[in-house]
């Protein structure tokens, strides 16, 4: 590549190239500002974890756009209390729920379209505004976006240290084309990503199991801006020692899986460990609790893996795995292949059958249908497993994200605990954990994003100018 | 049937499946979501429903690098292409039409050797107008074999295909709703109306659907107007030259020059596309086949700008050669993805109504 366009000189250089950087850049370019995006991925891969997103949490007081009816404030924060049990600032949580609304037509108007709801996930028409043909599309629409406005968009590009002196930010050092780069701006965004997918930093975090974790997002989420950050000062949120997981298929690649790696069998099966035994109650609730547990359970059972088991009668009622299940006419043979004790699972399996009652089964809602007098009960959909033939899944967790990241003020400004940075602002994952101090709510990661993107485009554009 | 490419397809539909961002380009998603598990019916179903617009592999996560390797318009574009070379009868011939623009350059040569020697031969003694060079019954007696020989194959083809597809009995509502999404070209439309990532890589373009719609209306058109000039010359006794105000004229002309625009365009779009997203082992055929179809346009109004003139002879045949090449190799060119397109949308209504 020809090195000359990074010398600039640069208003401001946003760092990284999924969603919440894109928004920073095109923002700032309609202000005027001649804008450079280091994307550490390569053109096919840009667009960090945004590209296996799928949709948009979106506020409305009426019908907008796709969403119907309406889904105020409160609401969306009490949904958003649910899930992170009060670990969220309350000012920032409301400034990006309250700006979602004006977020969606922004979005429109910057090439990104909108359908209804996918099947299977109806009950999200009202919250969730989903993009066609998913984050890639978004992504795509954004870079076109951006590149009508003559933002210059550098990809393998790896951002190695953001220099501060005093307040400010003066260059970043990168790695571009196998050598070293400094590049200068007026203002940064830092805009580049959790560590879920720095192995050696989850190992630190969670201990030797997270050699076992798939990582459903991209590899290119490596943490190097959040670290360096950190190491000059920067004030952190979040637990450094927590990441969402959820419970994916075992068999999904070590990073990039995505969304097919999704298992929705949990509420319809038991799930046993490698010693074939049952430890928790598969019934507890629907999407998105159940979703969000098993990941975490799975991480705390032997080798971080489980196996869920159903029968003939459940395996049309969950959405189409990516890859098909072990399937056997008898228990045995089903643990057999899945390289559990056949016995012992037999074993599991009639004791859970003989604890089931007769009752109304109805698979979309809590039905109460729960097992009786199992130590470890079952306390919906609980049928036994009987009709042959059987169907396994192995189970294993699934990083999404992690939680750590950088403080920011309203004006998404970079804080160290002399105040804020006067240039560098931080969007998207590498601040969402100020909002989302734990658990998930679909759809939020984006608005987290779009919010928090645009704020820092508009605030670094207007410093600049 | 390739058990390979059948597969492939199979591959990458569970994979779809499991996913479904696509849902809103085009009718392909919502049907493959009807199933778990794929026919092989099923499958060549689905890709004869694809228009190749490929919204869904610039918005696919999974194409390569990613181990997954998805590359959805391509695998059913193999398939499809199997499919019509599969159905098509005599069957020897399919494959080598299907796929080589040098055997159609061939076949058009041997055209206009054919008409030509017949100008000389069979040139009668009296005639007006395009019957002064090519006796009146020596055109039927080549031009009507010519037609109905390729038709009577097509129906072959198509019966063994809706076998293949599961399709059941025809309703006035199945017409209707295909006959509806072949006149806008909705599957190309890209579900919001912003047309597919045909040429510009991942931006979105009209540009294709519009040049196909002009070839596809031009094409029609122009049968109308052979339509016309057939009826007013057995059942009204008004044979041809026709003037400018008459049925075939006011049908062909225009006919003509959208079927000539439209194929100039769509060969034009097709060297700005990525080959490897569609069936590249029949790149040449196609563009050949499309330079026949526009050929055929062209030199029928270049024929009607001559009249008059020295040139009618030679046009004259140069467009009977196209014409009737263009009929000979109808059921083993690109043309035939006309009529299994419109079956399966068909089918396409009865599935989603059953």
């Amino acid at each position: 590549m020809n090195f000359d366009v990074l010398k600039g000189p640069w208003d401001i250089v946003v760092v990284g190239g999924g969603n919440a950087a894109l928004c920073a850049a095109i923002t700032s370019a309609e202000e005027g500002a001649r804008v450079l995006i280091l994307e550490s991925a390569p053109k096919t891969y840009r667009g960090g974890n945004s590209r296996h997103t799928r949709n948009f949490r979106c506020m409305h007081e009426g019908p907008l756009s796709v969403l119907t009816d309406s889904y105020g404030e409160d609401e969306y924060f009490d949904d958003l209390m649910l899930v992170t049990k009060g670990k969220t600032d309350e000012p920032l949580a409301r400034l990006a729920i309250r700006s979602s609304e004006e977020c969606l037509p922004w979005m429109e108007a910057h090439g990104v379209r909108f359908q209804p709801s996918l099947s299977g996930t109806l009950s999200l028409s009202r919250t969730n505004a989903f993009f066609l043909g998913g984050g890639k599309a978004l992504v795509n629409a954004y870079y076109n976006t951006a590149e009508d406005l003559g933002v210059t968009v550098v990809y393998d590009a790896e951002v190695t240290h953001v220099h501060i002196e005093g307040d400010r930010f003066t260059h970043l050092v990168a790695q571009i084309g196998g050598k070293t780069h400094t590049i200068e701006g007026k203002a940064a965004v830092l805009a580049s990503g959790g560590f879920q997918s720095n192995l050696e930093w989850l190992t630190r975090a969670w201990g030797p199991a997270a050699a076992n974790f798939l990582i459903r997002g991209t590899p290119y989420n490596k943490g190097a801006v959040l670290r360096d950050m950190l190491d000059q000062g920067c004030e952190s949120v979040g637990d450094p020692t927590q990441c969402h997981a959820v419970a994916i298929d075992g068999r999904a690649p070590k990073f990039d899986g995505g969304i097919v790696t999704r298992l929705d069998c949990v509420p319809f099966s038991i799930v046993v460990n490698c010693d074939a035994e049952r430890f928790y109650d598969e019934g507890e609730d629907v999407w998105p609790k159940r979703y969000a547990i098993w990941g975490r359970l799975v991480a705390a059972q032997p080798d971080q893996v489980g196996y869920a088991i159903i029968d003939s009668k459940s395996i049309d009622l969950f959405m189409p795995s990516v890859f098909p299940p072990n399937r056997a006419d008898t228990i045995e043979e089903l643990g057999a292949q899945l390289g559990l004790d056949g016995a012992k699972l037999a074993s599991t399996v009639s004791e859970f059958n003989a604890a089931c009652r007769t009752g109304r089964f109805h698979p979309t809602e809590l039905d109460g249908l729960a097992t009786e007098g199992l130590a470890q009960p079952k306390t919906n959909w609980a049928r036994p497993i009987d009709t042959p033939p059987y169907y396994g899944y192995q189970l294993r967790p699934g990083v999404t994200f992690t939680y750590l990241g950088l403080k920011v003020s309203e004006t998404a400004q970079v804080y160290t605990a002399s105040g804020p940075l006067s240039n560098v602002w931080a969007a998207g994952e590498i601040m969402a954990g100020s909002i989302l101090g734990q658990g998930y709510l679909a759809g939020f990661g984006m608005t987290i994003g779009t919010v928090f993107g645009r704020i820092a485009g508009r605030e670094a554009a207007a410093y600049v100018n | 049937m390739s058990i390979d490419l059948i597969n492939e397809a199979r591959r990458q539909t569970e994979i779809c499946n499991a996913c479904r961002y696509c849902e809103g380009f085009c009718s392909v998603f919502p049907a493959l979501t009807r199933n778990k598990m794929f026919t092989d019916g099923d499958i060549t179903h689905l890709a004869n429903l694809c228009h190749n617009c490929r919204g869904c592999y610039y918005s696919c996560q999974y194409t390569a690098p990613h181990e997954f390797d998805l590359n959805f318009p391509a695998a059913l574009a193999e398939v499809r292409q199997d499919s019509w070379e599969r159905h098509a009868w005599p069957q020897p011939l399919a494959r080598r039409f299907h796929e080589s623009g040098v055997a159609i350059a061939s076949m058009l040569i041997v055209g206009f050797v054919v008409l030509f020697g017949m100008l000389q031969t069979f040139r009668p003694a009296s005639g007006e107008g395009f019957y002064a060079y090519l006796a009146h019954g020596a055109m039927v007696s080549l031009f009507l074999p010519a037609f109905l020989l390729p038709l009577l194959s097509v129906i072959i083809g198509l019966r063994s295909y809706w076998q293949e597809i599961g399709g059941t009995r025809i309703r006035w509502n199945h017409i209707k709703g295909a006959g509806l999404a072949a006149a806008r070209l909705k599957n190309l439309d890209g579900g919001q109306g912003q047309g597919c990532n045909f040429e510009h890589e991942d931006r979105y373009s009209n540009t294709r659907r519009w040049l196909h719609q002009a070839v596809m209306y031009g094409f029609l058109l122009c049968f109308a107007a052979t339509s016309a000039g057939t009826v007013m010359h057995y059942v009204f006794d008004m044979p041809a030259p026709y003037g400018l105000f008459s049925l075939p004229k006011l049908l062909g002309v225009p006919g003509g020059i959208l079927l000539t625009i439209g194929c100039v365009g769509l060969a034009w779009l097709k060297t700005k596309a990525d080959p490897s997203l569609g069936a590249a082992r029949v790149w040449g055929g196609e563009m050949a086949f499309i330079a026949l179809l526009g050929g055929t346009g062209a030199t029928g109004l270049a024929l009607y700008a001559a009249t008059g003139t020295a040139l009618v002879p030679v046009l004259l045949a140069v467009h009977l050669g196209f014409v009737l090449v263009f009929f000979l190799l109808l059921p083993f060119t690109k043309m035939i993805h006309g009529f299994f397109r419109f079956v399966t949308l068909i089918v396409e209504e009865q599935k989603r109504r059953a």
